[in-house]
């Protein structure tokens, strides 16, 4: 143990002298009450400390411990269904300990060391294992067998299993003998150090969308499993609510939901409401496949800069175990000005806005520990690893450092657009400014799994949207009555589309989340609906009496039919084409009767 | 035993700089004793080995490097609290505020700190329970909950003062008889409008349910810093101690602000986007996230701060950090105002994000989150088609937008303005809306469930108006068909 003495203290930054032993990035407990800190720069003797908890009260003398650990978390049985803070305290045994508000010097271990879980092993003695391979299993929630894995770092002949039965995560389930460090004990749980990324074997491309129930996303700008997303957009454009959509209902088997400066009420209603939501697949609760870190914006900064890094690394120790994994950080921005303001107290020399040099590295870095991947271990398996991250640009200014700096890493962005969401329309995802690259990755899959036609479908339906925004502006000058039938038509689909196929409340019991069957169901019947009406133009029927056909309202409420009944959204079809048969009929007998 | 010190070196602004000092702690209060016997205050800004650098909350006029003597208090700056405090005026430190104020000073019952500590995200519970303001436009639109922080955005001129004002006089939880009160700060407001919120609050009787903080715009800047946080302490105090339903007014934030900027310049930091510190975000949330519910206690914080936006620019630093940290926002507009509706509140950029579990049945009526998306889908179009008529002339526009802007005009006059002393019930809100609905065809309500739209509008009714309008709208289209059959 090193120890040093207080120099100096302004805000989270303490300065120790007497630091000469210290390495960068380990781990430091400032003064009598063990405040947890990160050692983030050393000058001779002297180390920068940032600390994760309030620093009023230091005084210059006060004693500093430094550990010789680098900031790990605890990774092991107990994650799923934990609320942790940015360093990984488990924020429920926390209030048990200290009451309602986070006091200082507070040091519970992440996981539970006194439950006992049962172990399955599934290793025989005399085996040669390495980092990574499966240990035995643990089922850790009724929706998650947790794979007990030989740490990354350890490799060897298993000398001794420990029999099926219930242990603590303290007690050894697995002997090693390794060439290096001899026997090894394991235990069911190891620590990993949050900014170094966990080993796998290969990186692939992602060849599978994530499926999330949002419309606008599945269908037009979709991210594929282990792949990276951002949604920027100003405050009150709906980030939120699109991570928490995400999180809800994401194919993902293991969510982790980072808080990051954040309310404090968006995490409580999470923690609310994930108990009693049911997952579409499964029907069990979401909160048993899901972790949540949060540090909310009153929570010190410090630990708001560690927050996403605690959030990947357990992200990753689930990949590890062959699950695909989903990780929400909610918002980026603020772990990027927590970054800006420890540089600020280190008189770094700023770059753009004040934020440090090194922001674009530490954000690359951050997405590249995205991925799908075949781990490490023998079976390869594959595992995923999907990165979302909000951006909260100030005044919804696209040129934020930190909005460039993510668009030049990931994959997919979703344009939340202002203008959306004061016409409440949500997700306001803007369709024009959106993209994803992952669309050409996901071909095959959607050509085998949905036909041809939907691929077609989805591009002509985007063709619309796009030919709308140009008609509106003529639209706007000449009125849209001067337009042709035809463009008459396309404005009058284009609007279909957004507001009875876009446009999706969250809110809703069912239209909260819609399967990809439903999504092609309903988006078939808007464009076979646009086909018909283009064939009775043709046939020289008015577009006025077209519009108004009765089959609209039902078109319209067309997301709020359960899944159980998709096959009403199918019969619709009919239904518009019957319609439109009598319209004609109607029209030509007029014609004739007026000739006639 | 306290020790003196007359070692200062160097003043500047609002720091001074205390040298070969022992035993400091960060944030610790000084008092510090002028050449003529007058006792100021301050905090420690920054320790750095027998070096302190002390933040003066009363400015530094006076002060000098000689005779100035200084004393580490060896604890934070602290606030004493007591039931007592109600119908009371104090200044930004906590002391009775002459001339609102002339009793002497409280009793405390015991001591807090100021800076309080962040509440743990697993202790919360989340607000659910709707405050009735008596504003539609709040109460039917962005609805407000407890334990909520809803800003007001607004700018000079505007009438904030009157809205706040209004919203302190009415606010009130439905069906219960708990006890509700209301803390107010104000930082850097002028002697006016104190004058008013105070005089307000006395006539209509409010003061005895209220704790006001003021720091006048001839008080030290830098009282402004700690004035949002005295409120908020005995806010606190009274919330989860006394179990009462707290809201607090803090008004005007964009002056606090600026005195965080004075003392970041002052000490020399980076700054951020004009001038403001980098870790404005940080600091304003640790004010801004003192409001909320606790599980298992009775009290609750709601926070409605207010705050002028510097030429109506919404993407000035201060409203859009607050608006990143604060469930939402009340956007008062100048338009309006212009066109005499009051409140002129900008009701499509404002919003209550926490209304969803707020609203509904049980809580307002079972229709109301049905009714407020049809609202403000309504109005959008309308506002659409008075763009629309700006350009081409009402006269180009088809019948759907006349329907749509002549809906948004009743809108604005009947929906969203109302009278200054005005109290309107929820009911009576979710009624008018309906109303004004009927004005619009009934296939137009899309966002509005089939079985409630039964239940509300009922199909025959629809039927009898549509009738009319039906009857008028083909006669052009036989004339267009017969047209299309003589080619």
């Amino acid at each position: 143990m090193i120890e040093g003495k207080i120099e100096k203290i302004a805000g989270p930054l303490v300065v120790a002298a007497g630091m000469s032993k210290a390495r960068m990035y380990d781990v430091a407990f400032v003064s009598d009450d063990r405040l947890i800190g990160e050692i983030i720069e050393l000058k001779e003797d002297r180390a920068s400390i940032q600390v994760y908890e309030e620093t009023g009260g230091l005084k210059p003398g006060d004693p500093v411990y430094g550990t010789g650990e680098p900031l790990s978390v605890e990774l092991g049985p107990g994650l799923l269904k934990a609320i942790y803070d940015g360093i990984q305290r488990p924020l429920d045994r926390v209030r048990d300990q200290v009451g309602d508000w986070i006091t200082r010097g507070i040091n519970i271990p992440g996981l539970d060391h006194e439950k006992r879980w049962e172990f399955t092993p599934s290793l025989a003695e005399g085996t040669e294992v390495g980092g990574g391979e499966i240990l035995g299993t643990v089922p850790e929630t009724e929706l998650i067998e947790h794979k007990v894995m030989v740490p990354p770092d350890v490799s060897g002949e298993v000398t001794w299993v420990v029999e099926k039965g219930s242990y603590t995560i303290d007690e050894t389930v697995a002997r090693v003998r390794t060439e290096d460090r001899g026997e090894v004990e394991l235990q069911m749980y190891h620590r990993w150090p949050v900014r170094k990324s966990r080993p796998i074997r290969e990186k692939q491309a992602p060849d599978q969308p994530l499926s999330t129930g949002q419309r606008v996303i599945d269908t037009f700008f979709p991210v594929g499993k282990g792949g990276t997303a951002c949604v920027p957009g100003p405050f009150g454009s709906g980030k939120t609510v699109i991570q928490h959509q995400l999180a809800k209902w994401a194919d993902a088997e293991i969510v982790v939901y980072v808080g990051c400066g954040e309310r404090g009420n968006e995490m409580t209603d999470v923690l609310q409401e994930f108990p009693e939501l049911e997952d579409p697949k499964s029907g069990k609760p979401l909160i048993l496949r899901t972790v949540l870190v949060a540090n909310t914006s009153n929570m010190p900064v410090a630990a708001r800069e560690a927050s996403v890094y605690t959030g990947i690394t357990i992200g990753e120790y689930f990949r590890d175990m062959g699950y695909s994994v989903a990780l929400m950080a909610d918002s980026t921005s603020r772990w990027a000005e927590a970054m800006r303001e420890m540089s600020g107290r280190l008189e770094e020399m700023p770059g753009e806005e004040g934020y440090p040099a090194y922001l674009g590295t530490r954000i690359a870095e951050f997405y590249e520990r995205a991925g799908k991947v075949l781990c490490v271990g023998e079976e390869n398996r594959p595992g995923a690893l999907s990165v979302v991250g909000a951006v909260s640009p100030p005044g919804g200014d696209l040129s934020d450092p930190v909005v460039q700096a993510t668009l030049r890493v990931v994959k997919v962005f979703w344009s939340l657009q202002a203008e959306l969401a004061y016409q409440r329309h949500f997700p306001a995802i803007g369709w024009l400014g959106s993209y994803s690259l992952y669309l050409d990755n996901l071909e095959d899959y959607y050509r085998e799994e949905m036909g041809r036609e939907w691929i077609d479908m989805r591009d002509r339906a985007m063709a619309l949207l796009q030919e709308e925004s140009n008609l509106q502006e003529i639209a706007r000058l000449v009125g849209a009555e001067s337009l042709s039938p035809e463009d008459q038509l396309i404005l009058y689909t284009a609007r279909s589309i957004r507001e009875d196929y876009l446009h999706q409340n969250a809110f809703h019991e069912v239209d909260t989340y819609t399967s990809m069957e439903k999504q092609q169901a309903m988006l078939s019947v808007i464009m076979s609906t646009h086909e018909k009406m283009s064939e009775a133009l043709k046939r020289e029927v008015l577009p006025g009496t077209l519009f108004e056909l009765p089959v609209r309202e039902e078109i319209s409420r067309m997301k709020y039919t359960s899944e159980e009944e998709v096959e009403k959204v199918e019969n619709l079809k009919d239904k518009v084409s019957e319609q439109i048969r009598n319209v004609i009929e109607k029209a030509e007998a007029q014609r004739k009767g007026v000739a006639g | 035993m306290i020790k003196e010190y007359t070692t200062t070196v160097e003043i500047s602004g609002p720091l001074m700089m205390v040298d070969r000092v022992e035993g400091v702690s960060y944030e610790e209060l000084v008092e510090i004793e002028l050449r003529g016997g007058e006792i100021r205050h301050g905090k420690v800004l920054e320790v750095d080995g027998d070096m302190a650098l002390v933040q003066l909350f009363e400015g530094s006029s006076g002060t000098d490097v000689v005779e100035t003597k200084v004393r580490f208090l060896g604890k934070g700056v602290e606030l004493g609290v007591s039931e007592e405090m109600m119908g009371r005026v104090f200044d930004g430190q906590g002391r009775p505020r002459p001339p609102f104020d002339t009793d002497p000073p409280i009793i405390p019952e015991k001591m807090m700190d100021i800076n309080g500590a962040p509440i743990n995200p697993y202790a919360r519970d989340y607000p659910a329970e709707f405050i009735q303001t008596g504003l539609s436009s709040i109460d039917g639109i962005n609805t407000l909950v407890r334990g909520q922080k809803l800003p007001v955005f607004s700018g000079s001129g505007l009438p904030h003062s009157r809205v706040a004002s209004q919203i302190a006089r009415q606010a009130r939880v439905l069906g219960e008889g708990e006890s509700f009160a209301v803390v107010f700060a104000a930082m850097g407001i002028t002697f006016e409008e104190a004058d008013y919120f105070i005089s307000d609050f006395r006539r209509t009787g409010a003061m005895d349910r209220a704790v006001v903080f003021l720091n006048l715009a001839d008080d030290p800047a830098i009282e402004r810093i700690s004035t949002p946080r005295m409120a908020l302490t005995a806010a606190e105090y009274l919330a989860y101690e006394r179990d009462m339903h707290i809201l607090v007014i803090l008004t005007d934030m964009t002056n606090y602000c600026d005195a965080l900027r004075e003392v970041s310049a002052a000490r020399r930091e980076v700054p951020g986007r004009r001038g403001y510190p980098g870790y404005l975000y940080t600091d304003l949330s640790t004010v801004y996230e003192r409001a909320g519910r606790i599980k298992n206690r009775k009290g609750s914080i709601t926070q409605i701060p207010v705050l002028s936006m510097p030429e109506d620019d919404k993407t000035h630093p201060i409203p859009d950090l607050t608006g990143y940290i604060t469930e939402g926002q009340l956007i008062l507009n100048r338009e309006l105002h212009n066109k005499g509706v009051y409140p002129p509140m900008d009701v499509m950029e404002s919003l209550s994000r926490l209304k969803d579990k707020g609203i509904g049945e049980g809580k307002t009526r079972e229709d109301h989150a049905d009714l407020f998306n049809q609202l403000m889908a309504a109005y959008a179009s309308g506002k659409q088609a008075r763009e629309l008529a700006v350009i081409l002339g009402t006269a180009a526009l088809s019948d759907m937008d006349k329907q749509y802007l002549e809906f948004a005009d009743e809108y604005e006059a009947r929906y969203i303005s109302q009278g200054e002393n005005e109290d309107r019930g929820i009911e009576e809100t979710l009624d008018l809306g309906w109303e004004l609905l009927k004005m619009l065809p009934r296939e137009e309500m899309k966002r509005i469930s089939p079985e409630r739209l039964d239940r509300y509008w009922p199909k025959e009714e629809a039927e009898e108006d549509r009738e009319e309008t039906e009857t008028e709208g083909e006669e052009p289209e036989k004339d267009g068909s017969e047209e299309a059959s003589e080619d």
